[in-house]
């Protein structure tokens, strides 16, 4: 499936490996978070997955004492009319402080992009959308009103010379 | 009234490009109807039973004479010559082709207006008081929070796939016109001395199990009051029930996990915002918005006026107009005209371009250019000088608007019903007609007093069923229609659901039904000051239920 970050196709070197599947032994695989927290409290410090994905009913909080440590969290979106996403999107962004790649995988749209880009998304997986349409997506909208995790400003800063 | 900047220009331009594009992906077959579906929805276009309809913003229930004039030019060009008031003081338009509305988008852009989130899972109009900025009982004028908060819930990235649609309203009055407690979130202005916040309401609503909201804080300062929204919609968006449309509106979380708990999960989420989350609107943007909304220049007057005492002197039909269409203003000398889009034997809510164009052009003549939605479908001029008030009148009644009906038993609150709804089990319009026609003499519907008729015809109580003093709702019964009358609801501060009272009726027997109702309640008030509510709940309900199905 097609993976878009930073207005181009990039190849996904990452792999999910669903809850009863064995763990290949390098790192670059996400994870549940169930699966993601148990590993953490058998192994202690060594070296585990460095993704984890979300699913809609998780609370990105109980990551929070491994972000830092985190390459990928992808959030998934079973179904494109669930907006949980978003939510878990801004905790992890803005409260949180997560700074690594956060990925939209699943029942991925052109027409959600541009609020998944607000809410802190940095990465797209989706069928349903070309790199070109992705760029158009998120050129769509060169103003917003509220402050959100992600460009543009909110509109009452501009208006007031921040 | 609030204009646009550069900004909010710029956003709408947008919209509709964006629009225009999602269109003719969809006609192209790129997108699919499933795919396609919650986009038009975000932007008021729903598949009807004959066509789409085309549902546009009007915020907070205000409009310009410019903007009353557009819309009638699309009704005209676009539609079959007439647009539809809602109860969510917008306007539809129920036969607009698919492939122009882009091109009406585009028409109501030059005038600053949209179809944003007029529908789907998502923030809606925020709605108020229509008699905002001219009522005496207010603190002040609501409509510059309406706007703030419609510029912060307009393409919040977070909260456009939430469970359920979402419906804010706000009032600064005493007495509440805009039926807080009756919204998904209903916000009371409050002043504790200098200081202005928000009594915050949550989880009220109609449709099949309606709530009464629950207070959720007594008093949140202006300057929170968005970050507090924030903190609503997140506990809403991350924990509302996703499995059951019909279990999905906040009410439904609000009972589920009980008031007390909820509150918890709500203050927990605003004590954990971060400094770098709160919105900190800045004081002088505060101030920005407000100053759009200062009292117009009204000429100064004294409080009576000659002119319009030598008028209902002469006119008996002008004089009844007067005891029941008015408001009264706050500035002496001026009152609140209600332009009763209930005239006899018309679909409530309804108005043709020309009447559209003549409220206009009042408005621009009489009314300080100011025009308002009310929640009852009607429409209001806030400002007019009594000295203008017989001109205003005869204007409106040769264009079939003089009706004298504001609160009184044929101004209906009445949803599309079969005739338009693809939900719908029974019609709404139809039965609303019969019911009029038996009230039609104005005297006798003057002596009748305050009385709210809501006419619904499901159970998604887009008429107001619940709330109207005599609720009349639709069901189905083995492919016949069949009405359920209720009694005893309101949606002021008071607010309380109507009762059902019995079985069904047939539609003919509807307005027989609801006469027996009203003359038991006319031979049994204290005095014609009583009104029909007061006397039903001085009475009780079962009476009134023994006068509704007393043969005739
Ligand atoms: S109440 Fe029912 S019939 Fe009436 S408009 Fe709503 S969904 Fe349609």
């Amino acid at each position: 499936m097609p993976l878009i970050k930073n207005g181009e196709e990039i190849a996904n070197d990452w792999m999910f490996v669903a809850d009863g599947s064995a763990l290949p032994d390098h790192t670059k695989v996400t994870v549940s978070v169930g699966r993601f927290l148990a590993l953490k409290a058998a192994q202690g410090n060594e070296p585990g997955p460095k993704g984890v994905r979300l699913s809609p009913e998780d609370d990105p909080a109980a990551l929070e004492p491994y972000l830092a440590g985190l390459s990928l969290i992808e959030v998934a979106f079973p179904k494109y009319t669930d907006g949980r996403g978003y939510s878990q999107a801004q905790l992890l962004r803005r409260r949180l402080g997560y700074s690594g790649e956060l990925r939209a995988v699943g029942h991925v749209l052109r027409d959600q992009i541009f609020y998944m880009h607000r809410s802190g998304f940095d990465a797209y997986e989706t069928a349903r959308a070309t790199v070109s349409q992705v760029l158009e997506a998120l050129a769509e909208f060169t103003v917003a009103y509220q402050p959100a995790a992600s460009s543009p400003a909110a509109v009452f800063r501009k208006r007031h010379g921040a | 009234m609030y204009r646009y900047d550069q900004f909010d220009a710029q956003i709408v331009r947008e919209r509709v490009a964006q629009f225009r594009g999602q269109v003719a992906r969809r006609l192209s077959g790129d997108l699919l109807e499933d795919e396609f579906k919650p986009l038009r929805l975000q932007n008021g276009v729903y598949l009807q039973l004959h066509a789409y309809m085309l549902r546009i913003a009007i915020p907070y229930g205000q409009l310009s004479p410019r903007q009353l004039r557009r819309l009638a030019e699309i009704a005209r060009d676009y539609d079959k010559g007439y647009g539809h008031f809602t109860t969510r003081q917008n306007i539809q338009f129920n036969w607009v082709a698919l492939k122009d509305i882009p091109d009406v988008l585009e028409k109501l852009a030059e005038v600053e207006m949209h179809a944003i989130q007029t529908s789907g899972n998502c923030i809606r109009n925020t709605t108020t008081d229509h008699y905002a900025g001219a009522a005496q009982d207010e603190v002040l004028d609501p409509r510059a929070w309406c706007e703030i908060i419609r510029q912060w819930s307009t393409f919040h990235p977070e909260f456009a796939f939430l469970p359920r649609k979402f419906k804010i309203a706000v009032t600064a009055a005493e007495h509440d016109r805009a039926a807080i407690r009756v919204h998904d979130v209903g916000l009371h202005i409050r002043k504790r001395g200098d200081e202005v916040g928000f009594e915050v309401h949550v989880g009220g609503g109609q449709g099949r199990t309606p709530h009464i909201a629950a207070l959720v804080n007594p008093f949140v300062p202006e300057d929170r009051i968005l970050d507090y929204l924030e903190a609503i919609m997140r506990v809403y968006n991350r924990y509302g029930r996703r499995d059951n449309k019909y279990k999905a509106r906040i009410k439904i979380l609000v009972s589920e996990l009980g008031e007390a708990e909820y509150i918890r999960q709500v203050e927990e989420e605003f004590a954990a915002q971060r400094p770098d989350e709160k919105i900190d609107l800045p004081a002088e943007e505060i101030a920005r918005i407000h100053a759009y909304f200062a009292p117009p220049p009204l000429a100064e007057k004294s409080a009576g006026s000659k002119l319009l005492d030598a008028a209902k002197v002469a006119d008996p039909a002008f004089a009844r107009w007067t005891r029941t269409n008015l408001h009264p203003h706050k500035t002496p000398g001026y009152a609140s005209v209600t332009v009763s889009l209930k005239p006899l034997g018309v679909a409530p809510g309804d108005a043709t371009d020309a009447q559209m164009e003549v409220v206009a052009d009042l408005a621009e003549q009489y009314g300080y250019g100011d025009i308002r939605v009310s929640h009852a479908q009607n429409l209001i001029l806030p400002h007019v000088a009594l000295d203008d008030l017989p001109a205003v009148y005869a204007a409106l009644d040769a264009a079939g608007l003089g009706a004298a009906n504001e609160s009184r038993i044929t101004d209906m609150i009445v949803c599309p019903g079969l005739d338009f709804c693809n939900l719908a089990n029974a019609r709404s319009i139809p039965v609303a007609l019969e019911v009029q026609k038996i009230f039609a003499d104005p005297a006798y519907e003057e002596d009748i007093g305050k009385l709210h008729i809501n006419v619904s015809g499901c159970i998604n109580a887009c008429g107001h069923h619940h709330v109207g003093h005599i609720g009349i709702l639709g069901v189905d019964r083995k492919g016949e229609e069949f009405y359920q009358i209720l009694l005893g609801g309101r949606a002021d501060e008071k607010a309380a659901l109507g009762e059902i009272v019995g079985p069904g009726l047939r539609a003919d027997d509807v307005p027989g039904a609801i006469h027996r109702v009203v003359e038991y309640y006319r031979a049994q008030r204290t005095s014609p000051a009583e009104k029909f509510i007061d006397t039903l709940e001085r009475l009780g309900h079962q009476p009134f239920q023994d006068a509704l199905y007393a043969a005739d």
